[in-house]
C-alpha cells in the first residue's frame, strides 16, 4: 500500500516536472534571468560595447537618486497614473450603466467603445496626433466654435500631458468598460425587485445596490489600471518623445533614453530597479487599501 | 463557438449577453430618452475618430492639408493614398512578419502554459507550491525594466535582428498559466481517474479529457497573446531593425517619420494596420469579451 503510494508520488514527481519544462525554459531564460543580469548590470558601468563593465558598486544607485531628470519622471508617471487612471475609471462605469439599461443597439455601443482597444500603439498615436494636429487638426476645430483659440497640444508643455491622456482613456477604456459591465450583469436582479418594492427609486438603487455591489469590481479596475498606467510607454513614446521639455517624460521612457539613446545600460538598469521598487510599493499600498476595505464590509 | 457539453462545474459563468429590464420599467420613460441621447453622444465620440481618419485617407494630399478644416473634399474622394502606401511601402511584408510571429508566440505561448497550468493543478511534485508562487509573484514584474537585460542576452546569442530574437522573449505569459490553472481546477477529477484506471499516461490524461473540456478558455486566453504579441511595439522596435523583419507597429513608426506632412497616406496606413485586428474581433467578438469578463485579463 505505502509502496504503490510512493511509486506512484515519484511518478507525479517525474509527471510534474517534465510538465512544467517547456514553460520553465522560457521563463528561466525571459524573465527570471534577465532579472538577475539586469540586478547585476546595475552594478557596473556597462555601455552599449560592453566597455566599462567594472563593479562600481552603489555608484549608479548614488547617481540615480540624485538624478532630477529621474526625479522628473517619476513625478510625470505618477501625474500620468492620476490624470488617467481617474476617467479610465469613471468614463468606462458610465459606459456600462448605459449599456446596461438595455437600450436597442447594443452590438454597437459595445463595438464603438472597445474597438480602439484592439489597435497597435502606433496606429493610436498616427490618428492621434493627426487629431491634435495645431492648424489641421479636428480637436482645435471643434473646439473653434466655443471661442478657443488653437491648441499646439502636444508641442505645449502646458497641454501635451493632457493630449497623451485624452489618447489614452480613448484607446483603453473599452477594458475597464467590459469589465464592468460583465460585473453589472451578475448582480441578481432579486436585489432590484426587492427595492423596487420598499419604493426605492432608480437614483436610489444605483446608490444602494449597484455602485456597491461594483465595490470589488472597481478595485480590480483601479490595481490593474494603476499598474498598466505607471508603466506608460509606447503612446509617449510616439505622440511626444517625451517632450516638450520632458514635460510628458515616463519613468519608462526615460529607462529607454538612457539605454538605447545614451547607451549607458548600467545606469539605465539602476533606474529600471529604481522604477520596479516604486510598483513593488505601489502594490503593496493598493492590496493593503483593498485589504482593509473587504474586511470592514 | 461548439457546443460543448461541459460538467456544471467546469463551466464559465456567462455573462448574460440579454439585455436586463429592470422591473417596473416603462420602455420609453424621459430617462431612458436621456440615457440614450448621452449614449448615442459618446459613441459618436469614440468613433469620430475612426471616421476622421477614414475621411483623410480617401483624401488628396493637397485636401488633407487644405485649411479650413473640412469633413469634404473639393477634389473628390479617391483611393490614391492606399494605392501609394500599398506600393511603395512594406506593409504587406510587415503585415505577415506580424501574423508568422504573434501565430508562433500564441502557440507556443499557449501550449506551454497550459502544461504548466496542468501540472500545478493536477500533479503533486515536489516544489509545486513555491514553484507557483514565484510564477504568480512575476506577474507583477514590468516587462519593461527588463529590456536592457534582454537585450544584452540577445546580443550574447546572436539574436539581435532575427525572427529568434523577436518571438522567443515574447513567449512568456505567467498570467495565462493562472488563468488556466484556475480553469483546470474546476474540472471534476473522477472524469480523469476513470481514464487512469484504464492506465491513460498524464499526458494522454491531459490531451483528451482535460483539453477538450478547456476549449472556451483557450480560445479566449489564445486570443488575448495574440492581440498582445500583434499590438507589442517596445520589445520588438528594439530588436529589430532590419526593416524585412520588421512587424507592423514598428515598421509604421519608421515609415511615420519619413511620409512626414502626408497626411492622407498617414491615415490610410492606420487603417490598413488596424485592419486585420477589427476583422478578427468581429470574427472572435463572444470570445473577447467573455475571456475578459470572466478573467479580467487582456492585452497592453
Amino acid at each position: 500500500m505505502g509502496d504503490t503510494k510512493n511509486a506512484r508520488r515519484r511518478k507525479d514527481n517525474l509527471a510534474g516536472w517534465a510538465f512544467i519544462a517547456p514553460f520553465g525554459v522560457f521563463f528561466v531564460l525571459f524573465l527570471v534571468w534577465p532579472i538577475i543580469y539586469g540586478l547585476y548590470l546595475s552594478f557596473t558601468g556597462t555601455t552599449l560595447t560592453g566597455a566599462g563593465g567594472e563593479f562600481v558598486g552603489f555608484a549608479n544607485y548614488a547617481e540615480a537618486l540624485a538624478d532630477r531628470d529621474m526625479w522628473r519622471a517619476m513625478l510625470n508617471t505618477l501625474w500620468f497614473t492620476v490624470l488617467s487612471t481617474i476617467p479610465l475609471v469613471l468614463v468606462a462605469l458610465v459606459m456600462a450603466l448605459l449599456v446596461d439599461l438595455g437600450l436597442p443597439g447594443q452590438w454597437l455601443w459595445r463595438l464603438s467603445f472597445f474597438m480602439p482597444f484592439l489597435l497597435a500603439s502606433t496606429v493610436v498615436s498616427l490618428i492621434w496626433i493627426w487629431l491634435f494636429n495645431p492648424q489641421l487638426g479636428l480637436i482645435n476645430e471643434m473646439l473653434k466654435p466655443f471661442g478657443v483659440e488653437p491648441i499646439a497640444w502636444l508641442q505645449d508643455p502646458q497641454w501635451a500631458m493632457l493630449g497623451v491622456v485624452i489618447a489614452t482613456v480613448w484607446w483603453t477604456v473599452g477594458f475597464n468598460f467590459l469589465l464592468y459591465l460583465a460585473a453589472l450583469q451578475n448582480i441578481p436582479e432579486q436585489q432590484y425587485e426587492a427595492a423596487a418594492l420598499d419604493g426605492a427609486g432608480k437614483w436610489r438603487q444605483l446608490f444602494s445596490i449597484t455602485i456597491p455591489q461594483l465595490a470589488p469590481t472597481t478595485g480590480l479596475i483601479v490595481i490593474l489600471q494603476v499598474l498598466a498606467s505607471l508603466k506608460v510607454f509606447d503612446q509617449i513614446f510616439q505622440m511626444t518623445q517625451g517632450g516638450p521639455a520632458g514635460t510628458t517624460r515616463s519613468a519608462v521612457v526615460y529607462i529607454f533614453d538612457l539605454g538605447f539613446t545614451g547607451y549607458r545600460f548600467g545606469y539605465s538598469a539602476a533606474v529600471s530597479f529604481i522604477f520596479f521598487a516604486v510598483i513593488i510599493l505601489v502594490s503593496l499600498v493598493q492590496l493593503r487599501i483593498t485589504s482593509r476595505k473587504g474586511a470592514r464590509s | 463557438m461548439t457546443t460543448l457539453e461541459l460538467p456544471k462545474e467546469a463551466r464559465v459563468a456567462d455573462p448574460r449577453p440579454k439585455a436586463p429590464r429592470r422591473p417596473g420599467e416603462k420602455p420609453f420613460g424621459v430617462g431612458r430618452i436621456v440615457a440614450l441621447v448621452i449614449l448615442i453622444l459618446m459613441a459618436i465620440s469614440w468613433l469620430l475618430p475612426f471616421a476622421w481618419a477614414l475621411v483623410t485617407s480617401l483624401k488628396t494630399e493637397a485636401d488633407a492639408g487644405a485649411t479650413p478644416v473640412s469633413w469634404l473634399a473639393p477634389n473628390g474622394f479617391t483611393l490614391e493614398a492606399y494605392a501609394s502606401v500599398l506600393e511603395e511601402g512594406n506593409i504587406p511584408v510587415w503585415a505577415i512578419n506580424s501574423l508568422l510571429s504573434s501565430a508562433i508566440i500564441t502557440l507556443l505561448t499557449v501550449a506551454t502554459s497550459a502544461l504548466a497550468a496542468y501540472a500545478f493543478s493536477r500533479l503533486d511534485f515536489t516544489g509545486r507550491k513555491w514553484l507557483f508562487f514565484v510564477v504568480i509573484a512575476s506577474i507583477i514584474i514590468p516587462p519593461q525594466v527588463l529590456i536592457i537585460p534582454l537585450f544584452y542576452e540577445m546580443l550574447a546569442f546572436n539574436m539581435v535582428d532575427t525572427y529568434w530574437g523577436l518571438i522567443l522573449p515574447q513567449v512568456v505569459a505567467p498570467p495565462m498559466v493562472y488563468i488556466l490553472k484556475k480553469f483546470f481546477d474546476q474540472i471534476p477529477i473522477e472524469l480523469e481517474d476513470a481514464a487512469r484506471v484504464d492506465g491513460a499516461t498524464r499526458l494522454r490524461l491531459f490531451w483528451s479529457i482535460v483539453l477538450p473540456l478547456s476549449r472556451p478558455i483557450l480560445a479566449a486566453v489564445s486570443i488575448f497573446v495574440f492581440i498582445a504579441a500583434w499590438n507589442n511595439f517596445l520589445w520588438p522596435f528594439i530588436v529589430i531593425n532590419d526593416t524585412s523583419l520588421m512587424t507592423l507597429p514598428v515598421g509604421l513608426q519608421t515609415v511615420k517619420s519619413a511620409y512626414g506632412v502626408q497626411y492622407a497616406q498617414n491615415m490610410a496606413m492606420a487603417l490598413l494596420a488596424a485592419l486585420p485586428l477589427i476583422v478578427i474581433f468581429l470574427f472572435f467578438q463572444r470570445q473577447i469579451i467573455k475571456g475578459i469578463a470572466t478573467t479580467g485579463f487582456g492585452g497592453q
